[in-house]
């Protein structure tokens, strides 16, 4: 398994997010985690990252605990993150925000600055300029940008569609099957159930820090996915 | 002419500034941290340098590129080891343990090296001057200036042109989101404290060689740094060399009407800069 979490619990001093959370990626999968606002979704990809350090077995990553690992350490492991809200870099033009994501790991893939910039031609337009300067989709593309620059084996993309208007989302989502065909796994967190349901290959509901549902897109019905995004039956 | 003499005079003291300023500069445009040790790390230098000369019969600028990386290792492990523990939301712990530093040197200094003061010899060079026509020159007060502006040059090259100096920009930007593109900030903050001491050591050089020094001097200098930091803007290294020159023109117009108005001259320039511009000549954009 490339990474999995075991019983995975996190809490922001008292107060708790996560209460014991079991995922698996399998290479090359495509997984959505769906939740309402505050099911702890970022939460869990802050843990997965190292953002938030845990017990080490509580993240096993190719089976070796990292759980305890800094974020550092874990982009070396081959996994990268869009971070919800993007997060550039408000010092670095769109070129070294790029650049900065593939500077620590020297990983040989398919991914280089001309490919980013063959996926989002746009950026290769503005890439003098501030990273911030950017509209709220091409600064989406830079942050997806930056982190295929590590050429990552898990994608962890959280959010990327979040205040974006719809032929911007579907910019982005266009990009996403030439990430997977360079063999990278993906993890994409959504609010919006119809976007993830239609390009996971497996799909997990997450509400209140827990997880309550994984499922086959096609093997699940509207009813089942509601009550569990919810927690009322719809 | 005598004005043109002081102006001239005031810029290349201002060089000196600078250079006592920059590596101030670098680590609070970095981390945020104001080290209040930088004065008494400069004297520390420049005692560093003075062995080399007095002990191994160096000249000072072979001493001086020998103390250099033995200074940035010890900028590396006090961060490594003290700084990086102390740093966070609060400004108040790193303030208090770097004046509690600022205290051990100057008494660590005091021990090893009596209060006495003492000065790297230069021979020569020190009283020469260069006749430019206009006005007349000092070697030594030029060869300061032009090393500030080749530490600048440099420092600004590492910073916005090099791997190293995206990882200092995009830490001091938000550290947690460099940790997810692999950059360990702690590791990024000691390296940059390293090359601040490396600065530090180019400024004892010039410290020591151009008046009498001894293990007290470090605070005063330290505010003149502080001065020079401040006026130009908090992170921008031309601004802190900006910031230098208007202190040393200042100082020097002051003596020039009365050599008793030198030093308050400088710290009016300051306040007067304060009133008109409260961010400093060239504030970055962000923060
Ligand atoms: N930095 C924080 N400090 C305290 N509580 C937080 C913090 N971040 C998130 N939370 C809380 O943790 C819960 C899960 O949040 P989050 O993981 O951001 O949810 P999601 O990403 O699914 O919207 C929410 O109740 C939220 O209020
Ligand atoms: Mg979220």
């Amino acid at each position: 398994m490339l990474l999995e979490t075991r019983a995975l619990t996190a809490n922001y001093g008292q107060f708790g997010a996560l209460f014991g959370v079991d995922i698996t990626v399998a290479a090359g999968e495509c997984l959505a985690i769906i939740g309402a606002n505050g099911a702890g979704k970022s939460t869990l990809m802050r843990s997965i990252t190292g953002v938030i350090r845990n017990e080490p077995g509580m993240v096993l990553h190719k089976g070796e605990p990292i759980g305890a690992l800094p974020s550092a350490e874990i982009l070396k492991r081959g996994i990268a993150m869009v971070p919800e809200g993007r997060r550039l870099f408000a010092s670095l033009s769109v070129e070294e925000n790029l650049l900065i994501g593939g500077q620590a790991r020297k990983a040989s893939g398919p991914w280089s600055l001309e490919a980013v910039y063959d996926l989002f031609p746009i950026l290769r337009e503005r890439r003098k300029n501030p990273g911030t300067a950017l509209s709220g989709g091409q600064q989406q593309m830079v942050a997806i940008g930056r982190a295929l620059m590590s050429n990552p084996e898990l994608l962890l993309c959280d959010e990327i569609s979040l205040g974006l208007a719809p032929v911007v989302i579907r910019d982005i989502y266009a990009a996403l099957p030439k990430v997977r065909q360079s063999g990278a796994a993906i993890v994409l967190v959504e609010q919006d159930i119809g976007k993830a349901l239609a390009v996971a290959d497996r799909v997990y509901c997450m509400m209140e820090g827990r997880v309550t549902l994984v499922a086959k897109p096609a093997e699940v019905t509207r009813e089942e996915v509601h009550s569990a995004y919810f927690g009322v039956a719809a | 002419m005598i004005w043109l003499d002081t102006l001239v005079q005031g810029i290349l003291l201002g060089g000196l500034y600078a250079l006592f300023a920059a590596g101030l500069s670098l680590v609070f445009g970095i981390m945020r941290l104001v080290n209040l040790a930088h004065g008494d790390l400069i004297v520390f230098a420049a005692y560093l340098v003075l062995m080399g000369v007095t002990l191994l019969g160096l000249s000072p600028w072979v001493a001086a590129l020998i103390a250099m990386p033995a200074m940035f290792a010890l900028g590396w492990l006090l961060q490594a080891a003290v700084l990086n523990r102390v740093l966070g939301k609060d400004i108040l712990p790193p303030l208090l343990v770097t004046f509690g530093l600022s205290v051990a040197l100057q008494n660590g200094l005091l021990e090893a090296f009596s209060a006495d003061s003492r000065r790297i010899p230069v021979g020569a060079l020190e009283g020469a001057s260069l006749d430019l026509g206009l006005v007349t020159v000092g070697v030594m007060p030029l060869m300061t200036f032009a090393s500030a502006i080749v530490a600048i040059v440099a420092l600004n090259g590492l910073f916005y042109h090099t791997a190293l100096g995206r990882a200092f920009r995009a830490t001091s930007d938000d550290a947690v989101t460099a940790g997810l593109m692999g950059i360990e900030p702690k590791r990024v903050f000691a390296v940059a404290t390293g090359i601040a001491m490396v600065v530090v050591t180019l400024a004892a050089l010039y410290l020591g060689m151009r008046a009498n020094f001894d293990p007290s001097i470090g605070p005063a200098r330290l505010i003149y740094a502080f001065e020079a930091v401040i006026i130009g803007g908090l992170g921008s290294l031309w601004g802190t060399l900006a910031g230098g020159i208007i202190i040393g023109v200042a100082q020097a117009a002051g003596a020039a009407v009365n050599p008793e108005w030198q030093i308050l001259a400088g710290h009016i320039a300051f306040l007067a800069v304060m009133l008109l511009k409260p961010r400093g000549l060239f504030p970055r954009a962000v923060d």
